[in-house]
């Protein structure tokens, strides 16, 4: 038998007038890609979210087909048939041509994306470089211990958050994992946990935390350092420390007695660990600290991963090319370089000489010379509305929202593979169909017979 | 009609032990992906011919344990960037993916190296069940193999809690639920209880079979038992995989005696046996030697029994287990980065990069002991070669260890650049055995299709899938067994003399066990009430598997 998990769940017509409700649908607006959402469709709208939080009620309520072409060559609307044709040769012609984003695609899509990058030995990037790209290189430094959502839920007495703001970022992380679960050794739920905030300025989330230490912004490290000594019991000088860290040091002597003392720590953290002053080797402190605590109890780290299939692509891209992220595969086979092989790189050193961009939006958010530089080059850009990259592409496909309109797989930011209930059609074709239309082609350019 | 599209492989030296045929020349035929009997109408001709004269012809290879896909094959890739660099590289050609090797291949690079090796089919060993998604994801982008793997339950919740509430019915049910909701093969037993231990205690394990699990109050004497006779009573085709408790401890070897014992006469099959018999006392390194003998008889008197070696070759790999603890221990012995995952209800894991050097005493006994196995078990259809790839080495090492039980000259030249002291913990010296081709073509297919239950594979007789290696005999067995001359998938060419020529994506095997459905919504209330995704996106839809072949129950 053959098929394939693209259509697992596929989006049925909506029938004029009528409701149709989706069980069990998951939102891939974040890394907690809660999977209870119960969907009320209409007229190919979504009229009710039930279960989702602010964030996901915007994603799901406010999608909309906006009768947008599905596809654009210089800013003029245009067939499919030419939009692929004309990709594929963009892709082709390039000697240094990069494919960058993948976070809010299903892994199928994804895993067509790397195959064309192997055709065309091209970079293939995805936004992991610009948010937990560090905690990547710090897990290949240190390791990770870690676990998965629902062991913090049912054993997670002592929950620590660094640098992340999850009410603001992730609103359903406190009441679906971390801290309200009333879990297996946790009866009790939230009464059963300490919950510790560490942050260089007072968060909207603070306000859950039983303990709140302000450290001095840029000072992690030193912060991270303090209490991997004092675990090892090392002797300090106070005066140092609270120099470095703003935090005095009974305060860390205190959260170090309270770490050794519960049963299941978690430490969850967030960009602004990974992109601050220190970045890997910040993440390295804390990973390494997690390391040291289970010399005394059991201990886990985990990253607060933001876009919806971020750690999907992390996955994808690991087992095809052996490397999470930034491979070049220019010799012919896949070379790892952060710093180097990473899209804010390849176009901010003016290498790169054609891109694509799939669910991202580079135009709006990298360096000034990084964008100059995209912008000169041939692009093509797949998202699912207009943003000032699809503005810049040579070819802008509009294409189908993943989770809304398109089935496939979507990994949680612990790794945890689930499957996409979609709502309704679109008009648009999907990433996955576009990607292979265009692989199609490039495969008969370059004479692949794979 | 349109007459029917023979292969015909011709006059090879075919080697088919579960046929009888131990070396004689034959003419295998070939249609519609399978083995068939030669066509009775002498008019009838070949489409293609492959001529195998003065060639040696064996079923296509089957790995029964390794570790290939799913989560934490994949972190181990993610994690050890340093070895790839400096590895292999495989560069994409106009018929094939690029990848990167180190020891943990990515996927494409895993299908192909098999294939090259005259291998058709590989099992992952150890997958958790809330990743079976990702390992069937993975399995789509590993090529020219037919997969499958086993999936993680000797640390299971439910299962722990039907045993302590004595509900066998419910185990049961569940064993065959588990199994068809991740589109598994077959249950498979990690450190049992010990996982659990771990995830609520620092450095937390069981010591042996008889301690108690806190919180569920049951041993992993009850476990073992417990899960053989299930998945027993489900008639399946593997029933239980059995990765004893204790690990790579000096004098774990009672602990593995009392698991066979644990069986009481169930089927079921103890994995890596090499890292699982060593004499030695209370954790300490000095007193370290060679039990195979004791184990090896025990294993030749019952024959309810089978065990795959994890023979340990020497140099640089990556250790990942689902055994947590186990990481834990191997971490602080090597002192390198160390990556531990513990999933809710389920399992744990752990993994950290390792070296095996011939001039330590506990590695070379490790690396004789192995050999021991192969060398004392008596009946070579209840042995299986296996690396436990990459725990003890590579896949690729499959060639060496058959210059190694085949020749025992270059066995004792190997022995004699070992730490001296190997000669007296274990026999390996005194051993004489070497093995035929015959015996080689057990160990590596025949006897693996058997144990694992697959009646379409491991033979070249009429009805088998025609998954078939043919080598170039050479005197140097490693040299003969390392690049076979050709290999052929479902009736396919796709590899001559190394060169890959066609890249079938493969089946996935996997079981579909009749179980009383009526235990559903006990499983799916324990469910919905401590797993963070839901019930009804827990199980791996059909469609995850591509191609995939139901194997059936045992008869």
């Amino acid at each position: 038998m053959t098929s394939s998990s693209i259509d697992a769940y596929a989006a049925t017509a909506s029938i004029p007038g009528e409701l149709k409700v989706i069980q069990d649908a998951t939102c891939t607006f974040c890394g907690c890609v809660c999977d209870d959402i119960d969907l009320t469709v209409k007229d190919d709208h979504i009229i009710e979210a039930k279960r989702a939080c602010v964030l996901g009620k915007a994603w799901f309520l406010n999608h909309h087909n906006d009768g947008r072409a599905s596809c654009h060559i210089d800013g003029k609307p245009a067939s499919l048939e030419e939009g692929y044709d004309r990709a594929a040769r963009i892709l082709t012609s390039g000697r240094y041509p990069i494919v960058y984003g993948l976070s809010d695609s299903p892994c199928e899509a994804q895993r067509v994306a790397v195959s064309i990058v192997d055709w065309i030995k091209g970079t293939i990037d995805t936004t992991t470089s610009v948010c937990h790209g560090p905690s990547g290189m710090a897990f290949q430094g240190v390791g990770e211990v870690t676990c998965s959502l629902g062991e913090v839920a049912n054993r997670g007495d002592m929950i620590i958050f660094w640098g992340a703001n999850p009410a603001e970022s992730h609103p359903r992380h406190f009441t679906r994992y971390s801290l309200m679960p009333k879990g297996m050794f946790l009866p009790n739920g939230r009464k059963d946990r300490t919950c510790v905030f560490i942050d260089v300025r007072k968060t909207k989330s603070a306000k859950a935390a039983d303990i709140f230490l302000q450290i001095k912004p840029r000072k992690d490290f030193e912060a991270l350092w303090t209490l991997r000594a004092l675990a090892k019991g090392i002797e300090l000088d106070p005066e140092l420390v609270h120099r470095e860290t703003g935090v005095e040091l009974s305060v860390w002597q205190d959260l170090m007695d309270r770490m050794k003392a519960c049963k299941f720590g978690v430490i969850f953290f967030g960009m602004g660990l990974t992109m601050t002053r220190g970045k890997h080797a910040n993440t390295e402190a804390l990973l390494a600290l997690t390391r040291d605590m289970n010399a005394f109890t059991r201990f886990a780290a985990k990253p607060n991963r933001g876009h919806g299939n971020v750690s999907g692509a992390d996955n994808v891209v690991s087992w095809r090319t052996g490397y999470p992220f930034g491979v070049n595969h220019s010799r012919g086979y896949p070379r790892f370089n952060p710093g180097e092989y990473t899209t804010s790189d390849t176009l901010a050193n003016g290498e790169a000489d054609a891109a694509m961009t799939i669910a991202c939006d580079p135009m709006a958010n990298f360096s000034q010379p990084a964008r100059e530089h995209l912008a000169s080059i041939p692009l093509i850009s797949l998202d699912t509305k207009e943003t000032p990259t699809t503005r810049a592409a040579t070819v802008a496909f509009t294409v189908a929202t993943y989770g809304i309109n398109t089935g496939g797989t979507v990994y949680r930011m612990d790794d945890v593979p689930i499957p996409l209930r979609p709502a309704f059609q679109s008009p648009h074709p999907s990433d996955f169909e576009v990607l292979t239309a265009i692989e199609e082609r490039v495969k008969k350019i370059m004479g692949i017979t794979e | 009609m349109t007459a029917i599209e023979y292969t015909k492989v011709s006059q090879g030296t075919v080697y088919d032990p579960a046929n009888g045929i131990d070396g004689q020349v034959r003419d295998l035929w070939i249609a519609g992906g399978r083995i068939v009997a030669a066509p009775t109408d002498p008019d009838v001709r070949p489409a293609r011919v492959i001529d195998a004269s003065g060639l040696v012809v064996m079923p296509g290879g089957i790995d029964m344990h390794c570790h290939i896909a799913g989560p934490k094959v994949n972190v181990a890739r993610k994690m050890r960037p340093e070895e790839k660099r400096k590895g292999e590289q495989i560069s994409g050609t106009s018929n094939t993916h690029s990848g990167t090797m180190g020891s943990v291949p990515s996927t494409f690079a895993t299908g192909y190296k098999y294939a090259a090796l005259g291998y058709t089919t590989a099992f992952d060993a150890a997958v958790p069940p809330l990743g079976a998604r990702h390992a069937h994801e993975e399995f789509d982008d590993t090529p020219c193999l037919d997969k499958g793997f086993y999936v993680l339950m000797g640390n299971n919740h439910y299962v722990m809690q039907s045993l302590q509430r004595n509900e066998p019915q419910k185990l049961k049910a569940f064993i065959g639920w588990l199994l068809a909701a991740t589109k598994g093969f077959a249950p498979k037993l990690v450190n049992p209880g010990g996982v659990e231990v771990w995830k609520s205690h620092q450095a937390g394990n069981v010591s042996g079979l008889d301690q108690s699990v806190d919180h569920f109050n049951v041993t992993p004497r009850q476990i073992i038992r417990g899960i053989a006779q299930a998945a027993g009573e489900l008639g399946l085709p593997h029933p239980v995989h059995i990765h004893c408790n204790n690990l790579g401890m000096p004098g774990n070897w009672e602990t593995t005696l009392e698991t066979m014992k644990a069986l009481e006469g169930f089927g079921g099959h103890i994995t890596h046996a090499q890292f699982h018999s060593y004499g030695g006392g209370d954790g300490d390194e000095n007193t370290f030697n060679s039990k195979v003998i004791q184990l090896a008889d025990y294993v030749n008197t019952h024959p309810n029994l089978t065990v795959d070696v994890g023979q340990v070759l020497f140099g640089e790999t990556t250790s990942m287990t689902g055994d947590g603890p186990l990481g834990y221990f191997l971490s602080k012995v090597y002192g390198g980065k160390w990556f531990s995952s513990d999933t809710e209800m389920e399992s744990g894991c752990g993994i950290t990069p390792i070296k095996y050097k011939n001039k330590s005493l506990v590695h070379a006994l490790q690396w004789a002991i192995g050999l021991e196995w192969y060398l004392l078990v008596e009946d070579p259809w209840r042995v299986v070669m296996s690396t436990d790839h990459p725990n003890g080495g590579s896949f690729l090492a499959y060639p060496q260890i058959i210059r190694l039980l085949m020749d025992r000259t270059y066995r004792r030249d190997i022995l004699q650049t070992c730490h001296p002291m190997v000669r007296e913990r274990s026999t390996l010296w005194d051993l004489d055995r070497e093995y035929s081709l015959n015996e080689i073509a057990i160990i590596t297919r025949a006897g693996p299709a058997r144990i694992l239950g697959l009646k379409d594979k491991g033979h070249l007789g009429p009805g088998a899938d025609a998954d078939i290696t043919i080598y170039t005999p050479h005197e140097n067995k490693e040299i003969m067994f390392e690049m076979p001359r050709v290999v052929i998938k479902s009736g396919q060419v796709i590899v001559e003399q190394g060169e890959i020529r066609h890249t079938p994506i493969g089946k996935t095997l996997h079981v579909d066990p009749v179980y009383d459905h009526e235990v559903e919504p006990d499983i799916q209330q324990w469910f919905e009430k401590y797993y963070s995704i839901r019930w009804r996106n827990y199980p791996v839809d059909i469609s995850y598997l591509h191609e995939s072949s139901v194997v059936p129950p045992r008869v």
